[in-house]
C-alpha cells in the first residue's frame, strides 16, 4: 500500500468535469441563422429585438432561438428556408433599417449559450468563407500625408493673408513660394507644428521667398503606424457594412492587413468595397480663366486644376483650394433627389464652418463636386487619370451647380449613377483609406469544400482513436483500457480548453489532435514499459506500479519539454493554419502530461492501489 | 501481448559504422536530390493562383489543359484527390490582376463542362511567398538552436550535439523524400517538419535518460556496453510508442482527403526516420564523442562552474 494523495482525486475529477462541460457545445450542430445589425449602427435592444419578433411571427416564421449580441440580433432557424423567408419578412417589413448577414450558429441548448458556453472556433478552411490579406502602401501614407500637408499650409496661409505664388509637393517635399519676403518667417512659424513633426528649410529664390517643409523621420513612421491602424478601423467599418456575421480583421507584422469573412463564397463584392478609395471634394469654380483655352494650350493657370465635367465631357476650372474634402464628413446616406441617385452627406464642425464662410463669399457662383477613385489596374485596362505604375487615379467632376443659398454642414451630391451613391455613401461612412492596399494573399474555401474537410479530418479522427485503443487494449490489457481512458479524457480537455480560449480550428489544428493521438499514449508508454520492467526485475506490483510512474516521469517531462519547444516556435512563426495546428501541438502536450502524470496514476491508484494484497498485474 | 518480453541486448553500437555509411549515404542522396531536382513548392511559397474545381463527372484533364493553353495561360493541370476533381496551379505574369485571371479559367472550364463548381481559390502575392521561406528557414534554425541549449544544459554538451545531428538527420531526409517524390511541399508540410523534429528528439530524450541513469549504475561497463543497454532497455518503449503514433499517422495518410497528403507523408516518414536516428545516429555520435561517465557525474566540476557564472 502506499498514500495517494485524496485531494489529487479531487483536482483529476474538477479538471475533468470542467474540461467536459466546456467541451460540451460541440457536440451539437449548426443551424441556419440571420444576424441583424441597425443601418445607423445603433445598437440593437430588447426593445427592438421584440419589434423584429413580432414581425416575424405575424408572417408565421418562429425562430428556435433569438438573443443580442455584441449590439447584434441573432436569430436562429430551423431549416434554411426558414431563414431564406425570415429574411424576407425583415426586409419588406423595414427595408434599409437592418444590414442582415445570414449564418450558422451552434445548435447547443439556451442554457449553455447564457453561461457562456461556445463551441470551438472553426477555421475558414473548415466553415467556408474568403481570407485576404492586404499590404498597406505605406509609401503611399506619406504621400497622403504631404497632400493634406498642401491643403493646411493653403487655407492657413490664406486665412492669415499672406500671398503666395504657390504651394506644391516636390518629391517628398513641400515647396512654399510666397510673394513677399517679410512673410517668410511668419509662415514658417505658422505652419510648423508643436510637435516639431516638420523640418523647414529655406531656399533663395530669385522674387519673394522659397522654403522647403518635410516630415522627420520620426513623423513619418508614426504616420505610417497610424496609416495601418487607420485602414484597420476602416476595413473595419466596410465589413460591418458587408452584413457578414463574425468577421475579423487583424494585424499581421508591421503593415499587412489580415480580413477574414466566414460565409462569403463570391470574394468579388468584399473585394470592390474593402479596397475601394472613392472620395469626394468640393472645390469653388474658377470663373476668370477660361477652360476650354486651358484644355486647348495645356496652360493651366497655377490656383486652378483642370477637370472634365461627367455627362458633358466638357473642360472646367476648378480652384486648388479644397472647400472640404470626404474625410471632413461624419455621415453619409444615399437617398433621391427629384427621382435621381444622391448622396446627403454631414460635414464635420470645421469643415461646416468653412463650407459656411465659402457659400457665404460666393452666393450665385457655381461649385462643383469631384468624384476621385483610386484603382489599381488590371491587365488591359486604361487609365483616364493619373498613372503610376498599376495603380490609377481618376478625378472628376460629377456635378457642377450654382450656390443658391448659404448652407453649411449638411447638403447632397448629385450626379452619381444608383451603385455609385450607395457605395460612396458606404464608403464615406466607412472612412476612407489613410494609405493605398494593395492584395497580396487571397484564399477563398467554397461551403462544400470546407464541409469535407471535416468530415474527413474528423473521420480520421475517430477511426485513429479506435485502433488506439484495440491496440492499447490489446497490448497493456487492463492498463491499456486505463490508458484509453486517460486518452479520452485528454482529447475531452484538449477539445475543452480549445472551445475555452476560442482559438481558431484549421484542418492541419485537426491533424494535429490526431497525430496528438500517437504522442499523448506515449507517456502512458514510458511508464507501462517501465512498470513491466519493474516486475521483470522481480519487485512487487504495487512497488513497481510506483516506481514505474516516479522513475518515468522524468522522462515524461524532458521529451514533452522538446516537442513543446517545437510547437512554441511554430507558433511564433507560423501564421493562420499553423497557428492553429501549433496551437493545438501545445496544448495537447500540456493536457497529456496532466492527464498521463496525475490523471493516469489516479485511475491506476483506484483501480489497484487499494487492494490489500496485490498478487500480479494485467499488464 | 508483449513483443519484447526479455530485455533484447542487440548489440547497436557495434555496427554503427555501417550505418553511418548508411546516413552519410541517405543524406547526400537527399542533398542531390534536393539540389538536382529541387522541390515542388507551393504556391505559400511560390506566390501564384491555385483553383481547385468538383466536375459533376470523371473530369478530361488533358482537355482542361488544352484548352487553357490555347486561351494564353501557362497552367499546371492536375487530378486533386477523386477524378471529379481537377487543381489548376498558374504562375501569373507581373502586374496581371490574379482575380481577372481566376475569373476567365472558371468561365473556360465551365465553357467545356457546365455544372464545374469553383471549391476553392487560393491566391498568393509573391512577396508573401519569399517572406515565408525566410521565416520558414527560421523556424527551423530557431527550434534547433532552442533544443540544443535545453538538451545541452539538461544532459551534457555531447549529448546535446549528438541529439541535435541525430535531429539534423531527419529533416534533411524528409526533405529529400520531397524532392524524389516532387509531392507539393506547402506550409503545413514545414509544420509537419518542425513536428518531427520536436517528435525525433522526444525518442532521442528518453534514450539519452537511460544512458545518463545507466552511467552512474553500471560502474564497470564501458561507454559502448551502457549505450548500447540503454537503447535496448528503451527499445520496447521506442517502437510501442512509434508504431501507435505511425498508425494514426496512416489513417491521416489514408482518410484525411488530399490537403493533408503531403502533411501526413512528411509525418510518416518523420517517425520512420526518427526512430532510427534516435537509436542509431544519437547514441553513435555520442559515443563517437567519447562519452563517458566522467561526462555524467562530474559533481564538483559542476559545481565550480555555477559558481564561476557572474
Amino acid at each position: 500500500m502506499y498514500q495517494f494523495a485524496t485531494w489529487k482525486y479531487w483536482l483529476v475529477i474538477a479538471v475533468l468535469v470542467l474540461g467536459t462541460v466546456f467541451a460540451l457545445p460541440n457536440i451539437y450542430g449548426l443551424d441556419p441563422a440571420l444576424q441583424l445589425s441597425r443601418v445607423d449602427r445603433q445598437l440593437m435592444d430588447a426593445t427592438a429585438e421584440q419589434k423584429v419578433l413580432d414581425v416575424l411571427k405575424a408572417q408565421g416564421v418562429s425562430p428556435s432561438a433569438d438573443y443580442l449580441k455584441e449590439g447584434r440580433l441573432v436569430i436562429r432557424l430551423a431549416t434554411e428556408a426558414d431563414q431564406a423567408k425570415a429574411r424576407a419578412v425583415v426586409q419588406t417589413a423595414s427595408p434599409g433599417e437592418y444590414t442582415i448577414g445570414l449564418s450558422k450558429v451552434s445548435s447547443m441548448p439556451e442554457w449553455m449559450r447564457k453561461i457562456g458556453l461556445q463551441p470551438m472556433s472553426l477555421g475558414l478552411d473548415l466553415r467556408g468563407g474568403v481570407h485576404f490579406v492586404y499590404e498597406v502602401d505605406t509609401a503611399g501614407a506619406v504621400t497622403q500625408a504631404l497632400q493634406s500637408l498642401e491643403r493646411d499650409v493653403r487655407t492657413t496661409l490664406r486665412n492669415e493673408r499672406i500671398a503666395y505664388t504657390n504651394v506644391a509637393m516636390e518629391g517628398s517635399t513641400l515647396r512654399v513660394t510666397l510673394r513677399e519676403n517679410a512673410d517668410l518667417y511668419k509662415a514658417i512659424k505658422l505652419i510648423t507644428p508643436s510637435d516639431n513633426s516638420l523640418v523647414t528649410e529655406v531656399q533663395p529664390v530669385v522674387e519673394g521667398a522659397s522654403f522647403v517643409a518635410r516630415y522627420t523621420e520620426k513623423a513619418l513612421r508614426d504616420r505610417q503606424t497610424a496609416a495601418v491602424e487607420k485602414n484597420i478601423l476602416t476595413l473595419r467599418n466596410r465589413v460591418d457594412q458587408l452584413g457578414i456575421s463574425e468577421p475579423t480583421v487583424t494585424r499581421q507584422g508591421a503593415d499587412r492587413i489580415v480580413v477574414e469573412l466566414p460565409g462569403v463564397d463570391d470574394p468579388n463584392e468584399a473585394i470592390r468595397v474593402l479596397g475601394a478609395t472613392a472620395t469626394v471634394e468640393f472645390r469653388l469654380v474658377d470663373q476668370v480663366n477660361d477652360a476650354y483655352e486651358a484644355q486647348r494650350t495645356r496652360r493651366i493657370p497655377l490656383s486652378s486644376k483642370l477637370y472634365t465635367v461627367r455627362g458633358s465631357g466638357s473642360p472646367v476650372l476648378l480652384k486648388r483650394d479644397v472647400v472640404a474634402t470626404g474625410d471632413q464628413l461624419v455621415d453619409a446616406t444615399s437617398t433621391q433627389v427629384e427621382g435621381r441617385p444622391a448622396v446627403s452627406v454631414k460635414l464635420d464642425a470645421r469643415a461646416g464652418e468653412e463650407m459656411l464662410k465659402t457659400t457665404q463669399r460666393n452666393v450665385g457662383k457655381p461649385m462643383a463636386t469631384v468624384y476621385i477613385q483610386k484603382k489599381r489596374l488590371a491587365e488591359g485596362e486604361t487609365c483616364k487619370g493619373i498613372r503610376v505604375n498599376n495603380d490609377c487615379t481618376e478625378e472628376e467632376a460629377i456635378s457642377v451647380a450654382t450656390i443658391q443659398g448659404v448652407f453649411s454642414s449638411q447638403f447632397q451630391i448629385t450626379g452619381l449613377q444608383v451603385t455609385e451613391a450607395k457605395d460612396l455613401a458606404l464608403l464615406l461612412r466607412s472612412g476612407s483609406l489613410a494609405a493605398p492596399l494593395a492584395m497580396v494573399e487571397q484564399r477563398t474555401i467554397g461551403p462544400s469544400l470546407g464541409q469535407d474537410n471535416i468530415d474527413k479530418g474528423v473521420k480520421a479522427m475517430i477511426v485513429g482513436l479506435i485502433l488506439t485503443f484495440i491496440f492499447m487494449a490489446v497490448y497493456y490489457r487492463a492498463f491499456g483500457w486505463v490508458a484509453n481512458a486517460v486518452l479520452l479524457s485528454n482529447l475531452v480537455l484538449t477539445v475543452g480548453l480549445l472551445s475555452l480560449l476560442q482559438a481558431s480550428l484549421s484542418l492541419p489544428g485537426i491533424a494535429a489532435v490526431v497525430f496528438h493521438l500517437g504522442i499523448a499514449v506515449d507517456a502512458n508508454i514510458l511508464i507501462y514499459e517501465r512498470i513491466r520492467e519493474e516486475l521483470r526485475n522481480g519487485s512487487s506490483p504495487m512497488a513497481s506500479i510506483n516506481a514505474g510512474f516516479e522513475k518515468a516521469f522524468a522522462t515524461i517531462a524532458d521529451s514533452n519539454v522538446t516537442t513543446l519547444i517545437a510547437g512554441v516556435v511554430l507558433y511564433a512563426f507560423g501564421t493562420g493554419t499553423i497557428k492553429s495546428f501549433a496551437i493545438v501541438m501545445t496544448l495537447g502536450i500540456i493536457t497529456s502530461l496532466f492527464t498521463s502524470v496525475v490523471g493516469s496514476r489516479a485511475l491506476v491508484h483506484f483501480v489497484w492501489g487499494r487492494q490489500r494484497k496485490l498478487e500480479s498485474l494485467s499488464i | 501481448m508483449e513483443f519484447f518480453h526479455k530485455v533484447s541486448s542487440y548489440p547497436f553500437m557495434h555496427t554503427r559504422r555501417m550505418w553511418y555509411g548508411v546516413s552519410v549515404a541517405a543524406i547526400l542522396a537527399s542533398i542531390a536530390l534536393l539540389v538536382l531536382r529541387g522541390l515542388n513548392l507551393g504556391i505559400d511559397f511560390t506566390g501564384g493562383v491555385v483553383l481547385q474545381f468538383a466536375y459533376p463527372q470523371v473530369a478530361n484533364i488533358e482537355q482542361t489543359r488544352t484548352a487553357l493553353e490555347q486561351a494564353g495561360h501557362d497552367a499546371i493541370v492536375t487530378s486533386f484527390g477523386s477524378p471529379n476533381e481537377v487543381m489548376v496551379r498558374l504562375l501569373p505574369e507581373k502586374g496581371q490582376d490574379v482575380n481577372v485571371v481566376s475569373r476567365e479559367v472558371t468561365t473556360i472550364l465551365q465553357g467545356i463542362v457546365p455544372g464545374v463548381e469553383l471549391r476553392s481559390s487560393e491566391v498568393v502575392g509573391p512577396q508573401i511567398g519569399e517572406e515565408l521561406t525566410n521565416q520558414g528557414g527560421m523556424a527551423i534554425l530557431m527550434t534547433f538552436i532552442l533544443v540544443g541549449i535545453y538538451t545541452w544544459i539538461r544532459f551534457q554538451w555531447k549529448m546535446g550535439l549528438s541529439a541535435v545531428v541525430a535531429t539534423l538527420h531527419d529533416p534533411i531526409l524528409i526533405l529529400g523524400f520531397f524532392a524524389l517524390t516532387r509531392i507539393t511541399f506547402d506550409l503545413s508540410v514545414l509544420a509537419a517538419v518542425l513536428a518531427v523534429i520536436g517528435y525525433s528528439l522526444n525518442d532521442t530524450v528518453v534514450v539519452f535518460d537511460r544512458v545518463r541513469d545507466n552511467f552512474l549504475h553500471m560502474r564497470r561497463a564501458t561507454s559502448e556496453e551502457v549505450i548500447d543497454a540503454s537503447i535496448n532497455q528503451t527499445l520496447s518503449r521506442t517502437v510501442i510508442t512509434s508504431g501507435a503514433t505511425l498508425l494514426v499517422v496512416l489513417v491521416l495518410l489514408v482518410m484525411g482527403g488530399e490537403t493533408l497528403k503531403g502533411f501526413s507523408w512528411a509525418l510518416t516518414i518523420g517517425i520512420l526516420v526518427g526512430t532510427y536516428s534516435s537509436i542509431y545516429v544519437a547514441g553513435a555520435m555520442s559515443l563517437e564523442l567519447k562519452l563517458s561517465a566522467l561526462d555524467l557525474m562530474p559533481p564538483k566540476e559542476e559545481k565550480e562552474e555555477i559558481d564561476a557564472l557572474p
